[in-house]
């Protein structure tokens, strides 16, 4: 029972940046068209920005929450300035071309700096030890790991269905012609969408940083397993990419404890199955 | 529809000089070990630009982009080396058996990801790519991270040794030819005709009564056995088939290829497998900074060389004689 109950905790941690991550990427996605293949690497460069703050200039972690998020979101902007944004009159597919070369200079050049060992990375003394539930021991930082995931996703949802921001957003996601003939500055508004999808990433590498170790290659594999769940939610659907997050996450976390064999592909399976029975995805609508 | 094209007077001349081009690049790949370049390179190059074509196969001319393309290599080399080792299967049989193993992952993969088009088709089919890395990963015929080493090279037909260096280079060149020009009859057939208007304008085709899906199915087996068969015939050359063929750095290294080469060009492809291949060999010794030159060629490739070698070549070539 124990054994259960602390694989479904992990489950939810790992489905807490799934929907960060997935979250990011269909924001992205809306406004842009592009999938971003950087966001695995933007991810990892999220925790590498707390490591280095934490063990270069002595700033903690809730600082790094703060900061991490507006760095790599910052190389985000010049990203999509200096690069993608040349590429929007073209097939969407350079998009995903010239992010995944990125992902491979970024990754590779980190890897050339810090090795591919991981790194260990304090978590904060206000979050250290846990609370003994009865049927299971709940160390605190996981649980404020969901509880701070839960917020950001439910925030970011708020701001992009119930808000005036978002209400523009979703419309130059519709039709941005017609919301530039409004007065409204749709490139800004890209730029600052890519931005803050990334920092969205870094926002999670940042979370993730004291579970697994900050390593250059954390976000590599995550983000592949990130696109079957994008490709599983639909990406039309904020709410949408939030519950298929978490819901895959406590789906991995149920088939480690009854089939550990299949945890590494249980979500690829998910993603069979959706595929043959519903091709747009759970929430999503065929474009 | 098709014959009105190819008997057209431009179209003649772009044939002969594609046949020239074809035949200099038999006589140079025939030479070249005389001439002393090191045959293994060659070999490794040619099962590249065997890969590359296939892929191009896909993506330049169906407009289908597959970021999942190592599992059929992979596929295609566990087969054929299982075979090889285990069975005992004259090379032949066993790189037979491996491509038509990727032959049928591709007609399953292919009937799942054509259900979605464009970056969807591309994150699916890397999706599915992971999941078959898991699954050589774990199970036990592959050997995990070790792989199927020693896989013998055996006597072609029963009758040539492969042992012998030039008899395998002349073996794998020859594939590498029949494959080629099989490749260019696909695209100058008909069906290659209809599958280049599928990617230009798939509803038009549609509407003019082609069964899309069915074409794009037809194209992505195609491509992925062709893919199969770079992979078995690599399995044998090199005796070993292991994870980094289903690795999805693998998958994107194709991509670079024809990327570079210059995709939906018939010699792109193979240009660009020479130069990466020469490319890594060069650069072997200087770690992880392969990854970042290769990302770098991408990220130049997409944002200043979108037509690829050949491609460019081919625009400046045009506009030197008008």
């Amino acid at each position: 029972m124990q054994a259960l109950f602390g694989q479904l905790l992990i489950g939810l941690i790992n489905g807490a940046f799934y929907a960060m991550l997935s979250l990011g990427l269909a924001v992205i996605f809306g406004l842009l068209n592009i999938i971003n293949f950087t966001h695995g690497a933007q991810y990892m460069m999220g925790a590498f920005v707390a490591w280095f703050l934490l063990t270069k200039l002595g700033i903690g972690y809730w600082v790094a929450l703060l900061v991490a998020p507006i760095v790599v979101g910052a190389v985000g902007v010049i990203i999509e300035r200096t690069m993608l944004a040349r590429l929007y009159k073209l097939d969407h597919l350079y998009g995903l071309l010239l992010t995944f070369g990125l992902a491979l200079v970024i990754q590779g050049l980190f890897r050339n700096q810090f090795g591919s060992s991981g790194l260990p990375y304090q978590i904060p003394s206000q979050l250290q030890g846990g609370l003994n539930l009865g049927f299971m021991f709940l160390p605190i930082y996981r649980a404020w790991v969901i509880v701070a995931s839960l917020i950001v996703c439910l925030t970011t949802w708020y701001v992009i269905e119930r808000t005036k921001l978002g209400s523009y957003l979703r419309a130059a996601t519709e039709n941005p012609a017609l919301v530039q003939a409004f007065g409204i500055n749709v490139p800004r508004m890209i730029t600052l969408t890519f931005g803050f999808g990334v920092g969205l990433a870094a926002l999670a590498g940042v979370m993730a940083a004291p579970i697994y170790q900050v390593n250059p290659l954390m976000g590599a594999d995550l983000i592949i397993v990130v696109f079957a769940v994008v490709v599983i939610g639909g990406m039309g659907s904020i709410m949408g990419s939030i519950l298929t997050g978490f819901g895959l996450g406590v789906v991995e976390g149920l088939t480690k404890y009854f089939y550990p064999e299949a945890s590494n592909t249980v979500i690829f399976v998910v993603m069979v199955i959706v595929l043959m029975f519903r091709p747009a995805g759970l929430f999503g609508r065929e474009r | 529809m098709a014959t009105t094209i190819t008997s057209s007077e431009p179209a003649r001349a772009a044939r002969n000089l594609m046949l020239v081009a074809t035949a200099v690049m038999a006589i140079v790949l025939a030479v070249a070990p005389v001439v002393g370049i090191y045959p293994v390179f060659v070999m490794k190059a040619l099962c590249f630009a065997l890969f590359a074509c296939a892929f191009n196969l896909l993506l330049g001319f169906g407009g289908l982009l597959s970021f999942g393309h190592s599992m059929f290599l992979g596929t295609a080399g566990y087969v054929c080396a299982y075979a090889a080792k285990s069975w005992g299967l004259t090379p032949e049989l066993a790189i037979l058996l491996g491509t038509f193993a990727a032959g049928a992952l591709g007609a399953i993969v292919g009937a799942l990801a054509i259900r979605r088009q464009g970056i969807y088709f591309a994150m699916i089919t890397l999706a599915v790519a992971q999941m078959m890395y898991f699954f050589y990963l774990q199970t036990p015929f592959t050997h995990g991270e070790d792989g199927i080493q020693a896989v013998p090279r055996g006597r072609l037909f029963g009758l040539i040794d492969l042992g012998n260096p030039y008899a395998m280079y002349y073996t794998v060149l020859a594939i590498f030819l029949l494959a080629f020009l099989f490749i260019y009859r696909i695209i100058h057939s008909p069906f290659g005709q209809v599958l280049k208007a599928i990617r230009e304008n798939e509803p038009r085709a549609i509407s003019l009564g082609y069964d899309a899906d069915r074409y794009k199915l037809t194209a992505f087996v195609l491509s992925a056995t062709l893919a199969g068969l770079a992979g078995a015939t690599k399995a044998i050359v090199f005796q070993l088939a292991s994870l980094t063929d289903v690795h999805w750095t693998m998958s994107g290294e194709v991509v670079l290829m024809t990327l570079l080469g210059g995709m939906g060009t018939i010699f792109g492809p193979v240009i660009g497998a020479f130069v990466i291949i020469a490319l890594e060999s060069y650069l072997a010794g200087f770690g992880e900074w392969v990854t970042v030159i290769t990302g770098s060629i991408f990220v130049i490739c997409v944002l200043a060389f979108r037509r690829g070698i050949v491609g460019e070549l081919a625009a400046w070539w045009t506009r030197a004689r008008s």
